[in-house]
């Protein structure tokens, strides 16, 4: 898919030093804001931000449009939520009514947060072994019409307690040490969490195997005659990308303390390809700055109701049309550089 | 014998019917993305927000303008479909040549930009529309209470589908879409507008969007998300059916719809996820679909 290269550089060691600079000045400088701004709009804007950077790892760098990532992050916000609060495990088989009950009790944290990864992980290899059977479109509407069937499953399931959602998660003490009931300590685990998603995702598409993607984006075809078995790229980057999807969904939920529809519904899986095409697809840190700027916008308008709705319809609109490159992405071409 | 299994046969025709209610939508719209994929190559996200529009405007028509159902059926479909060669002529075109990604991040907007307008307007109730009292009433069967509202609909859909095939499949001017599908630039050169044809085409997929929506408004009620959710289910209709052929989605829709119906009465709680499970079925025996050609 060429549509998602950007500046048509090949990224050079000037580039990645120029990369690695902006990197640490955005680790500094997110250090250093809830100083001045309220951590936990941050926090909530960090989360939406890794969301996006795993979204983009597909759009940008495989050329895969998941019209369903909402999936990942919603149901990893409730696994999370859900062993945080109580931790039962129920395996009773519908119709039959037996099976396994467990009870973990109330688990820490980090340990639900990496519950939370790992469930993402299974649903993206479960749906990613589906949807790569079709291309383009296709795949953006598979990925869509499961994520509902998703959506639909916790609606259903006594767990995730419908309408209501998880209330009143406990945050606890993360690993034990981090007493994340105190605001800072929250927000500079939740830093910690996203610095290490985003360096993740970047060395993921600087690394062979991210080579090997950006080919199967530009020429699929071609990518097969040399011998790559191209599938196998893609689940392993689609189950890579979901688990970072979990990821920021499991420290969603326990930062805002609650697991709920909203984030599991398409129109979250909208957002975070709104986020990803402001920001710029393909770009390092595109997704970023569109997060900050759609959460941003979110808090902001909030009163204002369906109007959110409309003004992001057209913000896509204005993308498509005016910019397709997205702010960093643009920003990027002025440079003559690879952001 | 139905009555052994603890189901009656009152509840299971109803199911049915109701099923081939949600099969004819699901054919109506299912079709016109497939008419517009094949020309633009773009799938319409906007589809369900247009089938909302449609539906709107049979209410506003009735309430607004004291336009009848009957007037409805026509100008609606027909005011939509106008609205549609606005959105081809204004933006789509512009997008050609592009990935087509695009295609669908735009249209995305363009329903998310409908969907708010209209809520802001209405809220998220349901507005009522009145059945058109020619319909009202309905057949005893015998084995079951048959309203002529449903009926209608499910006829008329049906109507409506085999003679857009018959256009597509039988005519000259459906012999000149179908070449401007496989090679445009070829049917360009022969001197026939194929821009225009291009746009008209949009037009009238979107048409047949607002005209499931007329068709809607007297069951379920006239309600902003109206399309929102029901789209998702279309395209998985789409992903099963494939959109290579115009008979196989409307056969793939009727008999979805169907299915839906009997999930209903068997294992209620499947209902709303029955379409996606056969999707993933699908995906894993046939993955191009059930009529689709190999890309």
């Amino acid at each position: 898919m060429s549509a998602a290269t950007q500046t048509g550089l090949i990224p050079t060691g000037a580039v990645r030093h120029n990369e690695m600079s902006v990197f640490f000045a955005m680790a500094a400088l997110l250090a250093l804001a809830p100083f001045g701004i309220y951590p936990f709009f941050l926090m909530q804007a960090m989360c939406f931000a890794l969301f996006a950077c795993a979204f983009n790892l597909l759009i940008g760098y495989v050329g895969l449009l998941s019209f369903g990532h909402a999936m990942f992050f919603g149901f990893a916000g409730y696994i999370a939520a859900h062993f945080a609060k109580l931790g039962t495990i129920d395996f009773t088989i519908p119709l039959i009514g037996i099976g396994p009950h467990i009870n973990l009790g109330p688990i820490n944290p980090a340990w639900a947060i990496l519950l939370a990864v790992i469930a993402s992980a299974i649903l993206g290899l479960l749906t990613g072994a589906l949807a790569i059977r079709r291309q383009g479109i296709y795949f953006a509407m598979i990925t869509l019409a499961l994520s509902q069937m998703i959506y639909f499953f916790c609606l259903q399931a006594p767990f995730t307690h419908g309408e209501d959602g998880i209330q009143s998660v406990p945050q606890g003490r993360f690993l034990g040490l981090f007493d994340l009931s105190h605001q800072m300590t929250m927000y500079y685990v939740v830093l910690a969490i996203f610095l290490f998603g985003f360096f993740a995702i970047y060395r993921t598409i600087n690394s062979p195997f991210g080579e090997i993607l950006k080919a199967i984006r530009e020429n699929e075809p071609r990518a097969i005659s040399l011998g790559y078995k191209v599938d196998r790229y893609k689940l392993a980057a689609f189950v890579l990308s979901a688990a970072l999807a979990g990821l920021a969904g499991g420290t969603k939920a326990l930062v805002s303390q609650n697991a709920s529809l909203t984030d599991v519904h398409w129109s979250m899986s909208g957002e975070v390809v709104l986020m990803t095409l402001l920001g710029g697809m393909g770009t390092v840190f595109g997704p970023v700055i569109g997060a900050v700027v759609i959460v941003a916008m979110q808090n902001y308008l909030a009163q204002y109701g369906q109007w959110v709705t409309v003004i992001q319809g057209i913000i896509f609109v204005a993308c498509v049309l005016l910019f397709r490159k997205g702010i960093i992405g643009e920003i990027a071409a002025k440079l003559k550089t690879a952001l | 014998m139905l009555d052994l299994i603890g189901i009656s046969s009152q509840a299971l025709f109803g199911q049915l019917l109701l099923g081939l209610i949600n099969g004819s939508f699901y054919a109506l719209l299912s079709l016109g993305l497939a008419v517009i994929f094949g020309m633009l190559n773009i799938v319409n996200f906007a589809h369900g927000a247009l089938y909302m529009t449609g539906a709107f405007c049979a209410w506003f028509m009735l309430n607004g303008l004291g336009i009848n159902y009957w007037f409805a059926l026509v100008l609606a479909p027909l005011v939509v479909g106008a609205f549609g060669v606005l959105i081809d002529r204004l933006m789509l075109q512009r997008l050609a040549g592009l990935d087509h990604l695009y295609g669908l991040l735009l249209t995305f907007g363009l329903a998310l930009i409908i969907q708010g307008l209209f809520q802001n307007q209405f809220g998220s109730s349901g507005l009522p529309y009145a059945i058109p009292p020619q319909l009202t009433g309905g057949q005893h069967l015998g084995f079951m209470f048959l309203p002529n509202y449903r009926a209608w609909v499910i006829v008329f859909s049906l109507v409506v589908c085999l003679a857009t095939w018959f256009a597509i499949e039988k005519t000259r001017l459906g012999a000149y879409l179908r070449a401007a599908t496989e090679n445009p630039a070829m049917v360009r050169a022969f001197g026939i507008n194929v821009p225009l044809m291009v746009t008209l085409t949009y037009g009238f997929g979107v048409a047949l969007a607002a005209l499931a929506g007329v068709l809607a408004a007297p069951i379920n009620q006239v309600r902003p998300q109206m399309g929102a959710d029901f789209i998702i289910v279309v395209f998985a209709v789409v992903v099963i059916g494939g959109m290579g052929s115009i008979m196989g989605s409307i056969v793939t829709g009727f008999m979805l719809g169907l299915i839906e119906g009997l999930t209903k009465v068997f294992y209620p709680e499947a209902s709303n996820t029955v379409v996606f499970v056969i999707m993933a079925i699908v995906l894993l025996i046939k993955p191009n679909g059930l009529f689709g050609r190999a890309t």
